[in-house]
């Protein structure tokens, strides 16, 4: 029995059993229960003081767990010792490294320490090892600058090669990318799945973008509230309505699909119809609810690149079953909408001759002479897209 | 640059090397008895024509020097330790208040003992001043915990060190006459009256405890970076902040023991090292730190005795003039990068 639960420790890397973090002995999150194979990724997202930095500070050992335990290779994380988990574990944490009087170099070298002896004197290896890590963040330009001197997204590429140097098994990352630009959040993400694939390291990260964490993760763990809310692989978790779940989102959208963001729809009844369909639309769905005015989207199929901004924006969404024809009374009932319309927008011109539905709006539209435009881009210039309607 | 700043440190280690052997000399030769350098040896050992000369080199000079660049190593280093515990750039033991508490045990042991005509051994001094020193600390260190803020933490050293003053001045007014006499002159502060006794038994106990503080160099390094980093490479945080303390404290004792309160020496001279070698390495910090509280000190105490010859200055006179510009100019940088 007891040989069983050490197997089945063994073949995690990493497992929190019954863990309960929390500071000053008040438990924040009970019981937790979440384990990660060798090589994978585990992020952690929540809405903001949901305890993401708390479990992780649990983990690198900064506070003390309530309850339960974590297995590092099947072995009671407390029963390491502080310098035998050094070898294991690296961080980077959301606290300022403080560099006073440090150049780059000097801050990713402090990553060799518990490799080098009684004095801290480095070996050709540990020299060797820190220009390694520095190149592979990209960081070896800046190797010789102060430490206080350079960006906030700079410093987070330097403590990842610090962290790197460290040669962990595990890497602990707190927020690592917030202060990144797009740019290096990517490669940022890339070097840690590549380390994941080519090293076999072990992460476990917090992320407040979930785009990303959707991407770059192998599980999930959801926090909110006093328990676990929820533990899987992207696919699981990024379920359509979770994330509005998760973080009580009630202004606005998380589309868990693509990760795309929308902002309130404008309610009431709509003013303004739009034919849309293959991603024409969705600029001009944006300008509308900038502008505040409800409008109604037209006949879109349900997997068109349209239908996610137009579920998020429209007041009402006039939406098809892909691949079958429309049906007659939803083409008869987008044509009294328009008519209630006090304009009709068409954001395309031409509509293929599969799509018989929208070219029949559009004549439809010019038929009744219905003030309609054809818009495909205002992208293009507001200034003239305004003059013209 | 691995090669510049090996360089660098090399050479900012030679010069101060030299520097102290230069002053060393220079602190024999100059008083009211002039020698020229090459007299020296003669002196030394005894074999010159003038005995007279010899007395003073050997017997008042000579140990009044040494004492001067033991101490003075002894305060560079303390003021480096207490820098690098508070995080703080503008920490020292005079001005976190620890020279004062010092200062008012030895003035208890002192008035009292010798009010009983019981004669005070210098490791008696050492010890009052040590438990002096860590009395101090201990406030120093539970304020430390409620501010978070540099200036609030030097300011609470300040005041605990005027307390630790006025209750040293109380004490004065009971003692007798002659004591106030010897306790005034030490509470000024000076290296004079340094017998070769004295000498043995200081460099004896800052030798060791310097020893032990370059034994920390590596978990040290690690302090620096922060709590949470530094634990996360392995650094025992409990064990290592029990031992800076501890070990400052008997830096900072054993100073006042010998030479009493002596000012700015621990707060510039780390960063006068930190300028000069441009990094915050302890493996270099340490050495340069001793051998630059030498250096100032020994100048320092050479222009205490020659300014005004024959009459001798405060050597905190000296030391203040120097070193309140450095702390100066410290807080108007650290201002200045926080406003750009």
């Amino acid at each position: 029995m007891k040989e069983d639960q050490t197997r089945e420790r063994r073949a995690f890397f990493f497992r929190a059993q019954g863990l309960t973090v929390g500071y000053h002995g008040r438990p924040l999150i009970r019981e937790m229960e979440f384990a990660l194979e060798k090589g994978k990724i585990l992020t952690l997202i929540g809405p903001n003081g949901a305890g993401k930095s708390t479990v992780l500070k649990t983990i690198v050992r900064q506070l003390e767990p309530l309850g339960g335990t974590v297995f590092l290779e099947g072995k009671d994380l407390t029963e390491v010792s502080q310098s035998g988990l050094s070898r294991i574990m690296a961080v980077v944490l959301t606290e300022r490294l403080r560099g006073e009087w440090m150049t780059c170099e000097d801050v990713v070298a402090t990553g060799r320490y518990p490799y080098t002896g009684r004095f801290g004197i480095f070996s050709e290896q540990d020299y060797r090892i820190v220009e390694e890590a520095m190149e592979l963040v990209h960081a070896l330009d800046i190797r010789d600058q102060s430490f206080c001197r350079i960006s906030d997204g700079q410093r987070q590429r330097v403590m990842l090669a610090r962290a790197i140097c460290q040669e962990p098994e595990l890497l602990i990352l707190d927020e690592p990318t917030s202060y990144l630009d797009v740019r290096y959040k990517l490669e940022f993400l890339s070097i840690l799945q590549r380390l994941c694939r080519e090293k076999g390291l072990t992460v476990i990260l917090s992320l407040h973008e979930l785009e990303l964490a959707a991407k770059v993760s192998d599980r999930l763990l959801c926090l909110k509230g006093e328990r676990v809310y929820g533990y899987g692989t992207p696919e699981e978790i990024f379920c359509p309505g979770y994330i509005a779940k998760l973080f009580g989102i009630e202004t606005g959208n998380f589309d868990e699909e693509n990760g795309g963001m929308e902002l309130e729809a404008p309610r009431g009844k709509p003013k303004v119809f739009v034919i849309g369909g293959g991603g024409r639309a969705s600029a001009v769905y944006r300008y509308l609810q900038r502008e505040g005015i409800p409008f109604a989207a037209g006949i879109l199929p349900r997997n068109d690149v349209d239908y996610p901004a137009a579920r998020a924006l429209a007041a009402e969404v006039l939406a098809t079953e892909p691949y079958e024809p429309v049906p007659e009374e939803l083409l008869r009932d987008a044509e009294r909408r328009m008519e209630t319309c006090e304009r009709v927008i068409s954001c395309r011109e031409h509509f293929g001759s599969l799509d018989r539905a929208n070219a029949g709006l559009a004549a439809y539209a010019q038929e009744k002479k219905l003030p309609l435009e054809y818009r495909a881009k205002p992208a293009d210039g507001e200034e003239q897209w305004r003059r013209s309607s | 640059m691995r090669q510049r700043r090996a360089v660098r440190a090399i050479g900012s280690l030679i010069f101060l090397t030299m520097g102290v052997l230069c002053l060393l000399v220079c602190n024999l030769c100059m008083g009211s008895v002039k020698l020229a350098p090459s007299e020296l040896w003669s002196g030394l050992t005894g074999g010159g024509t003038d005995a007279a000369a010899g007395m003073i080199l050997w017997e008042i000079r000579f140990p009044r020097a040494i004492a001067a660049m033991i101490l003075g190593g002894a305060l560079g280093l303390a003021g480096y330790l207490l820098q690098t515990f508070f995080r703080n750039p503008i920490a020292g033991p005079f001005i976190l208040g620890i020279s004062s508490g010092a200062k008012m045990a030895v003035a208890v042991v002192m008035v009292f003992l010798l009010g009983r005509a019981v004669r005070v051994n210098a490791l008696t001094m050492i010890l009052a001043a040590f438990a002096g020193a860590m009395l101090s600390m201990g406030f120093v260190l539970l304020l430390s915990r409620r501010v978070r803020s540099m200036a609030m933490l030097v300011v609470s050293g300040v005041m605990i060190g005027y307390i630790c003053s006025a209750v040293t001045e109380f004490i004065v007014t009971f003692a007798n006459d002659a004591d106030i006499v010897n306790l005034h002159n030490w509470s000024r502060g000076s290296f004079s009256g340094m017998t070769w006794e004295d000498v043995a038994v200081m460099s004896g106990i800052v030798l060791i405890t310097s020893g032990a503080v370059f034994g920390m160099v590596k978990p040290l390094s690690a302090y620096q970076l922060g709590d949470a980093y530094a634990s996360n490479l392995g650094v025992d945080l409990r064990s290592l902040r029990t031992a800076m303390v501890v070990l400052s404290g008997i830096l900072s004792a054993c100073i006042v023991a010998y030479a009493g309160p002596i000012s700015f020496v621990g707060v510039a001279v780390p960063h006068l090292m930190r300028g000069m070698f441009g990094t915050s390495r302890p493996i270099l910090l340490i050495p340069a730190c001793f051998l630059g509280g030498s250096l100032f000190c020994l100048f320092c105490d050479l222009l205490a005795r020659m300014l005004l010859a024959p009459t001798e200055l405060s050597i905190s006179t000296m030391t203040a003039v120097f070193g309140a510009p450095v702390v100066i100019w410290i807080m108007a940088r650290r201002g200045r990068e926080r406003a750009g």
